[in-house]
């Protein structure tokens, strides 16, 4: 269990690194607003692949109360974190209610430069 | 039932157009041992398993794999995107490219069309775990292969690094799950077919 918490919390801090590397890449990205963008995307991809790591962990052993404890803790931050950045940015599902129809708004995952 | 997120499950974003790296990477989106043979064979694999953990490790697993679909799919894109076509011929790409211009089509690196028979669905928990095992070493094997191939290109080897590393970790989950599965089957009474005993078939288990 301790090697598993370790890859997350490593994960954590390279993103973390990542982001700050990050700055200087194109004129564009250097505006503020996408700046915050791109760290909170950062920060949301991480978050969602502790999660998913943690959840397979858990699957094959659900009595680990640290591992539980740690996967209550990313789904708070991400759910907090998700719901900021999509009143802002524009919705990452669906299920994200909108005033305007911004979930056709690109650029899509796949799609250059942005993600 | 699938939500769709609007994020890749890790960052893309390839510079260098180079349509000789996504000629092989394609492999891993409809080849033998890709990404979409992955999602499907765990996905369905899971209907027949046993006990709660291997049904939620194939569920999750047959999950995370369609995101990786999606990333390969991204790689590929990105690779051939806005290519010439002096660089998709130099690239022995004439022939995709007459079939399929630049869209991403699920094939191997040889050509072959993805299909079915490269995954089994064997009625059989012990031989579908065993071969998701041999499935996942046979994926890092081939991610080790493309790194090789891609070793000047770091905006391509990032992402197939943290593949290989999920590879790992899946055949991990499985062992768990293979073990889990093995002690469940030699409990005493335990039916594989309980169904087919419930309406009445004479069906002889060699579980009882």
């Amino acid at each position: 269990m301790l090697n598993e918490q370790n890859r997350n919390c490593n994960c954590m801090n390279n993103t973390i690194n990542l982001t700050t590397d990050d700055s200087n890449m194109s004129s564009c990205e250097c505006d503020n607003f996408n700046k915050t963008m791109y760290e909170m995307l950062e920060n949301i991809k991480c978050l969602n692949f502790a999660i998913v790591e943690l959840g397979l962990y858990l699957d094959t052993h659900p009595d680990d109360e640290k591992a539980l404890c740690l996967h209550r803790k990313y789904c708070k931050e991400y759910r907090e974190l998700t719901d900021k950045y999509q009143k802002v940015y524009g919705p990452l599902t669906i299920q994200f209610p909108c005033n305007k129809w911004r979930w056709i708004e690109e650029p899509w995952p796949w799609e250059r430069g942005n993600f | 039932m699938w939500t769709y997120n609007k994020i890749l499950q890790y960052p893309i974003n390839i510079k260098c157009t180079d349509p000789r790296l996504a000629k092989v990477i394609i492999s891993q989106y409809g080849g033998p041992d890709g990404e979409l043979a992955a999602s499907l064979r765990y996905l369905s694999q899971r209907f027949g398993m046993p006990d709660q953990t291997s049904k939620a490790i194939l569920n999750d697993i047959g999950t995370e794999e369609l995101a990786h679909l999606e990333m390969v799919g991204t790689i590929v894109h990105q690779l051939t995107k806005n290519a010439s076509i002096e660089e998709i011929e130099a690239a022995g790409l004439g022939a995709y490219y007459t079939d399929h211009g630049v869209d991403v089509y699920p094939q191997s690196a040889s050509g072959v069309p993805f299909s079915a028979s490269v995954l089994a669905c064997k009625g059989d928990a012990i031989a579908n775990l065993q071969e998701d095992l041999a499935a996942e070493q046979k994926a890092r094997a081939t991610y080790e292969k493309l790194i090789d191939l891609c070793r000047d290109n770091p905006d391509v080897v990032e992402p197939l690094r943290f593949l290989r590393a999920r590879e790992v970790v899946h055949f991990q989950r499985f062992g768990e799950a293979l073990r889990g599965v093995q002690d469940k089957l030699s409990e005493k009474k335990f039916h594989m077919n309980s169904d087919l005993f419930l309406n009445g078939k004479n069906n002889n288990c060699m579980f009882q």
